[in-house]
């Protein structure tokens, strides 16, 4: 048995933990909140006066509908409504 | 992890996803979830919150752009420049590196280069019995003790030891199976 050898093999597999399971579970559910975050946007699109409060409280908007304000998601929000 | 033996290519994986299959995104993320996690965490040590960030960023470009991915085989390698890219971003953002034309890798190339050794053992890893898989996984990655490994897979914590060190014999096997002859692509994604 090459002692040596397995226990570069153990230190390989603690060189990959699991990453925490809420980030996990937040990136997996982006399909879902990414259809709610087209609802949201095209709202906005649509009502200037929404548009205006979205903008002025994004993080507390995208809370209320439901989806998690994380750095990315604002970002992209921010990103589609100054497209437009 | 999973541990039921029916493991989809990456291309087979990403295939499901470019057709709108919500459960093959999920697996997409459980499985490259560690890799990000170690680049952002180990590669290029960022603290938690900010690798919460990266984390996020990178899943979120890679659901927005995975149709454009010419190779699906390639997807890995393509998720560890979109990580790489996202965290030198945030080291910017936060002026640990110097506002230049080119980003600067300042990951540890060591680490990085330690980070794909371990993702090949990994995939040895997957060829083991279940039992094996989940025991080293529990007590290498998740740096378990043996009672919980134990409780968590109704076995005697007094038999955890001698099972590890037998998984990992059968571990270092496949390794050895795999990295000799040495491929001449030097890998399996090319």
């Amino acid at each position: 048995m090459n002692r040596y050898e397995e226990e570069t093999l153990a230190e390989l597999l603690r060189l990959l933990p699991p990453a925490p399971e809420a980030w996990v579970k937040a990136a997996q559910e982006l399909p879902p909140a990414r259809g709610r975050l087209d609802e949201l946007v095209a709202r906005a699109e649509a009502d200037a006066k929404y548009r205006e409060e979205l903008m002025a409280n994004l993080e507390r908007a995208l809370e209320e509908a439901g989806l998690e304000p994380n750095p990315a998601v604002v970002d992209a929000v921010r990103d589609r409504l100054s497209k437009e | 992890m999973r541990f039921d033996g029916a493991v989809q290519t990456d291309a087979q994986l990403v295939a499901r996803c470019r057709v709108g299959d919500q459960e093959a995104w999920r697996e997409l993320v459980e499985r490259f979830s560690r890799y990000v996690y170690a680049i952002a965490v180990q590669a290029y040590r960022l603290p938690e919150h900010d690798a919460e960030d990266v984390f996020q960023d990178v899943f979120t470009r890679v659901y927005e752009k995975l149709p454009q991915l010419r190779d699906d085989s390639a997807v890995r390698p393509w998720i560890a420049q979109l990580t790489r890219r996202s965290c030198v971003d945030k080291l910017r953002e936060g002026g640990r590196v110097e506002l230049v034309e080119e980003p600067v890798d300042t990951a540890e190339e060591g680490t990085l280069e330690r980070i794909e050794e371990a993702w090949a053992v990994r995939d040895a890893l997957a060829t083991l019995p279940d039992t094996c898989q989940e025991v080293l996984d529990r007590f290498f990655a998740r740096d378990e003790s043996y009672r919980t490994i134990g409780e968590a897979l109704e076995i005697p914590s007094g038999t955890i030891a001698s099972r590890i060190s037998r998984c990992l014999a059968q571990l270092r096997e496949q390794w050895e199976g795999r990295i000799a002859p040495p491929s001449a692509s030097g890998g399996r994604i090319r």
